[in-house]
């Protein structure tokens, strides 16, 4: 493995950790909203967001999909050194990542089961930019209504209406981060 | 109505206060130190790990010390420590032909490869009561003998050798976990098996007892039991290749049972198997029996109605820490529970009279 | 099966070592060898565990019989050599001491820490062995036959 690989973890990892998944907690709470999320410096083309997200989430217990060029030797082993978890395709996966147009179809991704609709998987989606402007998002979480800058519109109508069943999506650019969980309304602005 | 009510803090802290001084009981009697425990109550700690499914015997020992020698406590302790740790991985399959056995005996082959290995057993003491430990003592070491570096092969395989029992084909897929998923039946054998071996000792045992006494009879005979220690060696994805890192005692327990053939396959003996963490013999006999009843499906029998024979009744029993949570939790407050149950006693006491009286009228 | 070819033999055979050493040994030994390279971490001391499997009927398909603790790190020499310990326990000191010697192992030290903490460590455990084996031997039956009778 290369040495590169073993570097750029968290550097305190209890902490480091900690403020991670308090970003990623409350972008989930509150869709919407953006937050930084830093600490990771993955290999590229990772953003140190995505990275962060996979420090925090992921482990041996977590089948991980890379969709695209997410998927290459240094990201894996970058992954298989500082989080151990397994890679899969995305029919099996818990976390799946890549770029929108690389994680498609929605329809292949586990959307839990009535007994279990937590059994459903969650993509981090790595996107160029990241705005509280575009789709409009109303629902848990969201006083009045909220804007994101969302890469498409009418996939995640489909996936919230599955509601309880369904994805959860983050979105990662550079060091920031923003959520949809599948709870959460989307129409065009 | 519902009334919260709020108190007993202080009661609550001074109960764990004398807990800690009677744990420690007589000041004037030196403290046992948590290596006492690991060194001189080796059995009990070998169960800790077993049913606390966590490998480790200090900590074993320590939760002993702390749960003042209640077994199932210390279980529980063990459990809620295991789930604080990351995972880093699983091993790959030990190995147990390759076990650098302490005990290894059949009672199927009086000569067999490898011979019949005492270890260190209390089956052929006299069950007396020796005083002499109640006086400190050193104990003289224990004699030794010249080793041949010949291998301890499994019984089972030169039994296969012959075709005369059935086979366990290797086969790499990867086991379901219950301590990931909740378990649920129908459950393979993979899961059966993970049950079994953290399931609790004396559960276990009665119910590997109710096979023998004819509730599933499957005439079992302990084909090998061998006590020793296996490395264990696990992948690790940073090198590349998989690398032992420890060393763990075990004990295994393989039945030899009763025929089963069919039109087309000649009557061959069947399979038990229990492994256990640590020196655990009873648990491990007892493992394989209750395994065994529970394959009728698969090996064609019929189910007779035993306890043993039914998989969501021995599963869902098994485990001394569910069933210890459940069966204690009754003695916690529970007063509003209760205060329905009274007021519908009474409404019902107050219908019934109201009914006699009436009657008495008529 | 060991496979001779294996590249990778050596180091697996030292990793093994390292980690079924008891408490504080590789790092006595280390010490005994002068003052310790300076290193950085790659991966701090952390404990956790390894889910042990097992296989039905000691052959067949595999099941998991419970978890082990286990300590884990990894780091790298200022001459940049990367050295990673797994070993049994919660053992954070014996962890880098194993590191410090599987990287050392990868230098031009390789000699030096052979023999003056490799060859101790196979000398010991093969000692322990050979004690354990030796009272396992001493309680092996020899049957011997008294009456053999045809009537």
């Amino acid at each position: 493995m290369d040495a590169h690989a073993l570097e750029g973890g968290f550097a305190d990892p209890a902490r480091d950790a900690a403020h991670a998944f308090r970003a990623i907690m409350n972008a989930m709470a509150r869709p919407g909203t953006l937050h930084d999320i830093t600490g990771a410096t993955p290999p590229a083309p990772l953003s140190p967001a995505a990275g962060a997200a996979l420090l925090t989430l992921c482990d041996t217990d977590t089948p991980l999909y890379l969709a695209g060029d997410a998927d290459c030797p240094a990201v894996r082993d970058w992954v298989a050194f500082h989080t151990g978890a397994p890679l899969t395709g995305p029919s099996h996966c818990m976390f799946a990542l890549g770029r929108w147009e690389a994680l498609g179809p929605l329809s292949t991704y586990p959307v839990g089961t009535p007994d279990y609709p937590d059994r459903s998987a969650t993509l981090i989606v790595e996107m160029d930019a990241l705005t509280d402007t575009g789709a409009r998002l109303t629902g848990p979480g969201i006083r009045d209504a909220a804007a994101l800058s969302l890469p498409g519109i009418d996939a995640f109508c489909a996936n919230a209406a599955r509601f309880p069943l369904g994805l959860d999506f983050l979105f990662t650019s550079g060091a920031q981060l923003a959520a949809l969980p599948r709870s959460t309304h989307v129409e065009a602005a | 109505m519902y009334v919260a009510v709020k108190g007993g803090e202080r009661a609550i802290e001074n109960a764990h206060a004398w807990l800690a001084e009677e744990r420690r009981g007589d000041p004037a009697v030196a403290e046992l130190s948590v290596a006492q425990i690991r060194e001189q109550l080796s059995l009990a700690v070998n169960r800790v790990m077993a049913e606390g499914s966590l490998y480790d015997p200090d900590l074993a020992a320590l939760a002993i010390k702390q749960a003042r020698g209640d077994l199932i406590e210390a279980i529980f302790l063990i459990r809620a420590y295991r789930t604080t740790l990351p995972r880093f991985g699983a091993s790959n399959p030990v190995d147990t032909a390759a076990m650098a056995c302490d005990r290894r005996i059949s009672a199927t082959f009086k000569d067999l490869p490898g011979g019949q290995v005492l270890g260190p057993t209390f089956d052929y003491t006299h069950r007396l009561l020796d005083f002499k430990l109640a006086a400190d003592g050193d104990v003289p070491a224990a004699p030794t003998r010249e080793t041949d570096a010949a291998p301890v092969p499994h019984v089972t395989d030169f039994l296969n050798r012959e075709g005369l029992i059935e086979d366990a084909p290797a086969d790499d897929t990867p086991p379901p976990d219950l301590t990931r998923e909740p378990l649920e039946t129908p459950a393979d054998r993979a899961l059966r098996l993970q049950a079994l071996t953290r399931a609790d000792e004396g559960f276990t045992l009665s119910m590997a007892y109710s096979t023998q006494r004819g509730y599933a009879r499957n005439h079992a005979f302990v084909g090998e039991l061998r006590i020793g220690a296996v490395p264990v060696e696990m992948e690790i994805p940073e090198l590349g290749f998989a690398v032992e890192i420890g060393e763990i005692t075990l004990t295994e327990c393989e039945t030899v049972n009763q025929f089963k053939g069919s039109k087309t396959e000649p009557p061959q003996f069947t399979r038990g198997y229990g492994l256990v963490f640590g020196q655990t013999e009873r648990k491990a006999i007892s493992m394989a029996l209750v395994d065994r009843a529970l394959r009728w499906e698969e090996l064609g029998e019929d189910f007779e109605g035993a306890p043993a024979q039914d998989a969501e009744f021995v599963l869902y029993h098994a485990d001394n820490i569910q069933a210890t949570g459940f069966l204690e939790h009754i003695k916690l407050p529970h007063y509003v529970d209760f205060q329905s149950e009274l007021e519908l006693v009474r409404k019902l006491r107050r219908e019934a009279t109201a009914a006699q009286v009436q009657e008495a009228a008529e | 099966m060991k496979d001779t070819a294996d590249p990778n033999a050596g180091r697996k055979a030292w990793m093994s070592l390292l980690a079924k050493a008891p408490e504080g040994r590789v790092a006595a030994l280390l010490e005994a060898m002068g003052p310790r390279p300076a290193h950085g971490w790659l991966r701090a001391p952390e404990i956790g565990s390894t889910m042990v499997r097992g296989r039905a009927g000691g052959t067949g398909a595999p099941f998991n019989l419970g978890e082990m603790t286990v300590t884990r790190c990894a780091l790298r020499l200022e001459g940049g050599a990367v050295g990673h310990a797994y070993i049994q326990g919660r053992r954070k000191a014996d962890a880098e001491a194993a590191a410090l010697v599987d990287a050392l192992m990868q230098t031009d030290a390789a000699a030096e820490v052979q023999a003056g903490v490799l060859d101790v460590l196979e000398a010991e455990a093969s000692a322990r062995r050979a004690t354990r084996a030796a009272k396992a031997a001493a309680t092996k039956v020899d049957f011997f036959t008294m009456v053999r009778g045809d009537d």
